[in-house]
């Protein structure tokens, strides 16, 4: 960021910016969805519908997927459509536009036509008392139900999968607003996941400028060579605080982190972009440190964790010292009163660590 | 340009409506001198015309009243028969609602409880269908139906268990968020938090209805939800299947002008819900959602059409939401103060029918006062009592995700909650912190099987 001007930003100004910098450079994008108009419930599109204009941000009858036929609609014109879910536990009345609408537009028109404008931009994970119907990590069902084994057009030829549904999920101000503005732009329909408790807890000082970050790419955020910790959105800040119980853990804890494993070196990895997951970097990293442990808030079956966990399996078998370990939400529905026994918090974290290690 | 196309398209409609009006006659639409389609009873007619209005010359749905806002009868209009024991019934319940509605508000403020859902300004709407159907009606509410329940003798012990989330919320046993009450005794399915969901479930609860022989002719099915909900796909198949496979389903618009911050104006350009009644072939009715008596009395009929001729019947009850949608809202940022103090004074169903007790001595300041300190003490107490209640005990959470056995991976996970607590739960201070707060602290979990 060096010699750029920068503000201060929390989570959602950071996605606000992102969005004010779409419409400044392209006419065709629109913004809209449920409670846009006067900001959004969570105040990501705060002043849009005053400096754009109510053609350009507006608000839409409460219908999800009416919201997401109407933004593939725009797309198919060559419109960029940046369509809001007001929260992604809501997402599923839209799941059919999505996933048999949006990812296969291209595919089923020869390249014709394609869904490819589409944005669509929804609050995800845990806030610690949401239940079950605004706490969701719906990230799977898409990563399952959007994945096409076809070849690739944007990718570079490493990349095996050509995805037509991307899904994204920032950790913070600056990744969100340089992944959004990646997404926007991306030449296929994004499923852009912000997790809602970082909106106003994330804050950094953010470039005010144009910027984007790669899709499809993982970021290493601390390097290691003794096992691989791999999450994305909330939990990222989990397994940060759970490497610092591994280096000096409190005293209550002492006994159950052996002296041998404090010094131990643990590469900490955002995955960023779940579809296509970059599998590169994490078979790279899993086969120099031979363990890896996968973080995420979703239940276990059917999660991206498994998908991850059969795929280093196959790429890394010889390379591992210990079984692929994942620490999840478990296969219950968020149950309210009981958030902080079902998510993955800094302590579960630290144990699938501790237990990898000594595997 | 939004806007324009907003302000124009009505001038424009309204216009072209007018000169069909004029140019049309009732004969040129019953004449059968050209037939009809081969597959319909449509009449075949020479003239280029459109419509857009169900009732007919252009005009909107009318919304029918019985009081006016002095609590006096409209001429015309035809009184249910109430005596002062049902009358004061029906308002001490709708009195009752706000008093809940500010302790559990403020309560949340507070920070006991993680939300809270007010009714202000729907009272008439809620409690005026309650009255009207049965006890054992199966409902399927929005959210904001906490009423029917009350009416039906829900007890504030319940309202403050849930909402509280204790280990005596035989609701949701602290699974759900504060206001999604449920209770198979009282007829009433557990609310969920999405949208209208519960309305092609309504069709398919009236169907069982009529297909059980106990309770054919004999209940309905009443689903509530806002005009906003009624955007989603879920209301227009729940409509199409009441209708289309046809069941006792009665189903009640909550029209209070606003879907969190989006105006009923940005919901729909047609005319409001109940248009979109004859489109399914279904009895529909406008009523004034803030006169207790309209609400009663179209629901009551609503009510017995759609029992005796076994079909849905459509209610939109046009009333406004006082109140912010929830605690996570602020609705200050969409719409002025005063509006709603506007709204508040010219046109409170508590007001009305407080007037229409009064002229008939059913009712008194004095009254008023008693009735409101007794629950209040009531409420009260029972809030203090769930507020000192723990939650259930931890291992709850593992229940109810499957009937029957509970299957290998939910049995595995349950059993590494119990490792982890095993081995931490003493010496980790959040997890010891937070373990307290559950029935038995974790103790008989870590110790049984």
């Amino acid at each position: 960021m060096a010699g750029r001007e920068t503000r201060k930003m929390n989570m959602y100004q950071g996605v606000r910016d992102a969005l004010s910098n779409a419409m400044m450079r392209d006419d065709t994008a629109v913004v809209f969805g449920e409670d846009v108009a006067f900001g959004g419930v969570f105040r990501c599109t705060m002043g849009l519908a005053e400096e754009f204009g109510r053609e350009r941000v507006f608000n839409t009858p409460l219908t999800e997927q009416g919201i997401a036929g109407f933004g593939i609609g725009l797309a198919a014109m060559g419109h960029t459509a940046i369509a809001e879910i007001q929260f992604a536990d809501y997402i599923y009345p839209a799941f059919d536009q999505i996933v048999n609408e949006a990812a296969k537009y291209r595919f089923r028109s020869g390249g014709q036509f394609s869904a490819g404008g589409l944005t669509i931009r929804c609050p995800s994970m845990a806030v610690g008392h949401g239940g079950h119907y605004h706490s969701q990590s719906p990230e799977g069902f898409f990563m399952g139900g959007a994945g096409l084994k076809v070849r690739t057009s944007i990718h570079t030829g490493s990349c095996l999968f050509d995805i037509f549904v991307q899904i994204v999920i920032p950790r913070s101000p600056i990744q969100a607003k340089g992944l959004l503005l990646a997404s926007i732009r991306d030449p296929n329909p994004v499923i852009f996941m912000e997790p809602k408790v970082l909106y106003r807890s994330s804050v950094e000082q953010v470039p005010i400028d144009d910027y984007e970050l790669p899709l499809g790419r993982a970021e290493t955020l601390t390097p290691g060579s003794d096992l691989t910790l791999l999450s994305w959105g909330t939990p990222v800040y989990h397994c940060e605080t759970a490497l610092h119980m591994l280096g000096s853990p409190p005293e209550s804890l002492a006994r159950h982190v052996p002296q041998s494993l404090r010094s131990a070196k643990v590469e900490l990895i955002d995955l960023r972009t779940i579809l296509p997951w970059d599998v590169e970097t994490v078979a790279e990293s899993v086969s120099r440190t031979g363990r890896l442990v996968v973080v995420h808030e979703a239940g276990r079956t059917g999660g991206v964790g498994a998908e991850i966990g059969a795929e280093i399996q196959k790429r890394c078998f010889l390379k591992l010292n210990a079984p692929v370990k994942l620490v999840t939400g478990w296969d219950t529905p968020v149950p309210m009163q009981y958030e902080k026994f079902y998510m993955p918090d800094p302590l579960r974290i630290l144990d699938a660590v501790v237990e990898t290690l000594t595997y | 340009m939004f806007g324009a196309v907003r302000t124009s398209i009505p001038r424009t409609r309204r216009v072209f409506a007018d000169r069909r009006f004029l140019s049309s006659t009732v004969s040129r639409f019953s004449a059968d001198q050209h037939g009809h389609l081969p597959t319909t009873q449509s009449p075949i007619t020479p003239h280029l015309e459109f419509f857009n209005s169900v009732v007919g010359g252009g005009k909107g749905i009318p919304t029918y009243r019985v009081l006016d806002g002095v609590g006096n009868p409209l001429d015309g209009a035809q009184l249910p028969e109430l005596d002062e024991a049902l009358a004061r019934r029906m308002y001490e319940n709708m009195t009752r609602l706000p008093i809940i509605d500010n302790l559990l508000y403020n309560v949340q403020r507070q920070g006991k409880i993680a939300f809270y859902m007010t009714c202000y300004g729907e009272e008439a709407t809620i409690v005026g269908s309650a009255a009207a159907l049965a006890s054992d009606d199966e409902v399927l509410g929005q959210y904001r139906e906490m009423g029917v329940l009350l009416w039906r003798g829900f007890s504030y012990d319940s309202v403050m268990n849930q909402c509280f989330g204790t280990h005596e919320d035989a609701a949701t046993k602290g699974k759900q968020m504060p206001v999604h009450f449920g209770s198979r005794e009282l007829h009433f399915h557990t609310i969920s938090s999405p949208l209208a969901t519960q309305i092609p479930q309504a069709a398919g609860v009236g169907y069982a209805l009529k297909r059980d022989p106990l309770r054919r002719g004999k209940n309905c099915a009443v689903v509530y939800f806002g005009e906003g909900a009624a955007s989603e796909g879920d209301f227009h198949a729940g409509m199409l299947l009441a209708s289309t496979i046809p069941s006792p389903t009665l189903f009640i618009c909550r029209n209070n002008g606003f879907a969190i911050s989006t105006p009923a104006s940005e919901q729909y350009h047609g005319d409001g819900i109940a248009s979109r009644g004859p489109g399914y072939g279904v009895h529909t009715i406008r009523v004034d959602g803030n006169d207790v008596l309209a609400v009663y009395n179209a629901v009551r009929e609503a009510r017995r059409r759609c029992i005796e001729e076994g079909r849905a019947v459509l209610v939109e009850a046009m009333t406004y939401r006082v109140g912010h949608h929830s605690t996570s809202d602020d609705s200050f940022a969409y719409r002025p103060r005063q509006e709603v103090e506007n709204r508040k004074r010219l046109d409170n169903p508590l007001a009305r029918f407080r007037m229409f007790l009064e002229a008939r001595g059913w009712w008194s300041a004095e009254k008023e006062d008693v009735y409101k300190a007794q629950v209040r003490d009531e409420v009260m107490k029972a809030m203090r009592r769930a507020e000192g209640l723990p939650r259930p005990p931890v291992e709850e959470m593992f229940n109810d995700v499957y009937g029957g056995e509970m299957p290998w991976n939910v049995k595995e996970q349950k059993e590494d909650l119990k490792r982890l607590l095993k081995k931490y739960g003493d010496v980790y201070e959040p997890w010891r912190t937070e373990l307290r707060k559950y029935k038995g602290e974790g103790k008989e979990f870590l110790e049984g099987r």
